[in-house]
């Protein structure tokens, strides 16, 4: 085993190496900078390549370009870059580029605040960029889930060429704990893309075109028409969630991320009050648990409390749509970087019980 | 018979869709001529291609090709041949591309020295979206976003690459041709030719700017837009070497 005591993004940087990352693109910004420092120096050790973009525009672009060769490939910045970075973004979808990035996000519109915050729920889970696509939003919610999830995000993204977002905040960027390390990946054993990847020739010896323009209305629909069944397939396959205290559950709190963290002390201290409280957790933020709240007993729940270090809320426009007026549904949160607390949770908590 | 010439296999199909008079083709056919010269083959190759009429060719060639969003094909050039070092990459850029929404991209990827090729198409005009003012739109001429003429004072004037390009440390050959007619199209044709070598070589960065004819942008007929070339464009862009450290 492979224990190490390091910061998250420290960590979520080493976890994209030993997972095949072989480029990294990124402008510097606060709470990431510690992913792109290490890179800088951890990718050159392993025959990688890191560029310090000249912009957030130009980053995403340069991991376009190397996704396109067929090169695991990544970045990272906060909120505001993701708002710069959503044109290339979309462009990759549109091309079918595998990449990965890592969002740690910030408290509010524009400059946002550089302190914890998880303002970026609907910019990340919704669409972040024209055209109407969706990304695979994975949500951590300790430095260890971090790094596994960012482990599997190259998986992801390779196996449904796309573009998978690692959302965290400040707390996961900035924390140091004990973390176990996933095995140095074999880059032998990863898919080799040579069915697309632009270094090789087609079956026929026909060149290799990759590009987000499909020429003539039917055949972009067609595409259109693929992207919305495989966010379907998606839905069907790959949604991964927490459950805690849930099964004899009569208020449940539904978080994700630090927020969720933070609510399972909360959750335990209600339990030895003898209150009945559980959590849904996503983790996969996109697709969304729908299912779980298919199971909830609604005739015992009369609350579900969406829990995020957010104002407005946002996990709970997806959460009402999944309860569809089946119990109340309501929000609590904390935002401008003002790390929510157990004692906010416990208090909102009581008020709404 | 012996044939002296051949159209390059390179291209997928014969003609192709710019419009009458634009020299877009004649700078497609002296890449591909000039890659078939070197030994370069479609398989070695990946081409980075632009938004705006630049990208018409590319459904006339038969290279691997990596199609950038507006201005970002330097971007993408620098992920592209860091990883696969060993393919011959050449980015092809109009001047909106690379002078305006990509000017950034463009002074940041010659900063670096990136081991590409830049062939940048300069006619002076957004041609595909129908004649609006271009970064490098003349002193006084008119388009439709500057219906009474470029100015300096509000529009500021045409930015020269060349002479910009050519500052930066990492830049070992930048020089500007153009294509409006044969004597020029063969001194063009040699600096590719110098600048892919350069790829080939290792020997550094390599900066081609071609002054190219758009006399549909230019509300112009083709021998018009010749006779505006030599008397006008050439006068604001001067040809020539600007830098040359091989």
């Amino acid at each position: 085993m492979d224990n190490k005591f390091m910061k998250g993004s420290e960590a979520v940087a080493e976890a994209a190496v030993r997972a095949g990352c072989r480029f990294f693109a990124g402008y510097p910004i606060t709470p990431q900078n510690e992913l792109p420092e290490y890179l800088s120096a951890r990718l050159p050790q392993v025959g990688g390549h890191f560029v310090q973009g000249e912009s957030e525009v130009a980053s995403i672009n340069m991991v376009y370009g190397a996704a396109s060769v067929g090169t695991r490939a990544m970045t990272s910045s906060s909120g505001p870059g993701l708002s710069l970075k959503a044109e290339g973004l979309s462009c990759a979808i549109g091309a079918k580029l595998p990449l990965v990035i890592a969002i740690m996000s910030r408290g509010g519109p524009g400059q946002g605040e550089i302190f914890p915050a998880q303002q970026d729920y609907l910019f990340a889970v919704k669409g972040p960029g024209h055209g109407g696509f969706k990304c695979f939003v994975l949500a951590p919610s300790t430095g260890q889930e971090a790094v596994d999830l960012t482990y599997k995000a190259f998986d992801y993204a390779d196996k449904y060429r796309t573009a998978v977002i690692v959302l965290g905040d400040g707390v996961i960027a900035n924390t140091m704990e004990n973390i176990t390390l996933p095995p140095m990946r074999d880059l032998s054993t990863l898919p080799q893309h040579e069915d697309w990847k632009a270094t090789t020739k087609g079956l026929n010896g026909e060149r290799r075109w990759i590009t987000s323009y499909v020429p003539g209305p039917e055949k972009l629909e067609q595409e259109n028409l693929k992207m919305a069944a495989m966010y379907e397939l998606w839905k069907q396959t790959e949604v991964l969630h927490e459950e805690y205290e849930l099964e004899d559950a009569e208020f449940v709190i539904c978080s994700y991320g630090s927020s969720a963290r933070i609510c399972k002390e909360v959750i335990n201290t209600l339990r030895e009050e003898g209150i009945k409280v559980g959590m849904i957790r996503p983790i996969t933020l996109h697709p969304f648990p729908e299912e779980v709240f298919e199971h909830l007993n609604y005739g015992k729940v009369k609350t579900v409390l969406c829990i995020e270090m957010s104002n407005p809320g946002q996990l709970i426009e997806d959460v009402k749509l999944c309860v569809a007026r089946r119990c109340n549904v309501m929000h609590y949160g904390r935002s401008g970087g003002v790390i929510i607390s157990p004692e906010d949770i416990y208090k909102a908590v009581k008020e709404r019980m | 018979m012996q044939a002296v010439y051949e159209r390059s296999q390179l291209f997928e199909s014969y003609g192709h869709n710019f419009c009458p008079g634009c020299t877009h083709g004649i700078a497609h056919t002296a890449i591909m001529d000039t890659l078939d010269e070197l030994g370069i083959k479609n398989e070695d190759t990946i081409a980075i291609y632009p938004v705006g009429c630049g990208v018409i060719g590319l459904s006339n060639t038969k290279l691997n090709v990596v199609h950038a969003a507006h201005g970002r094909a330097p971007a993408v050039a620098t992920g592209v041949k860091r990883c696969a070092p060993d393919k011959f990459v050449f980015v092809y850029q109009g001047d909106g591309d690379l002078a305006s929404i990509g000017m950034a991209e463009t002074i940041h990827m010659a900063n670096r020295g990136e081991r590409v090729t830049t062939i940048f198409i300069n006619n002076t005009i957004y041609g595909m979206t129908g004649g609006q003012m271009a970064p490098t739109t003349l002193l006084g001429q008119k388009a439709t976003t500057a219906p009474e003429g470029r100015g300096e004072h509000g529009e500021g004037m045409p930015i020269k690459m060349c002479e910009l390009i050519s500052e930066l440390h990492e830049t070992k050959f930048v020089a500007r041709y153009s294509l409006h007619n044969a004597a020029n199209i063969i001194k063009a044709r040699a600096g590719i030719k110098k600048a892919f070598q350069m790829q080939l070589e290792d020997k550094g960065y390599a900066f081609i700017e071609l002054l190219s004819m758009c006399p549909t942008g230019w509300k112009l007929s083709p021998r018009n837009a010749v006779k505006y070339m030599e008397e006008k464009v050439i006068n604001t862009f001067p040809l020539g070497v600007f830098k040359e450290e091989v």
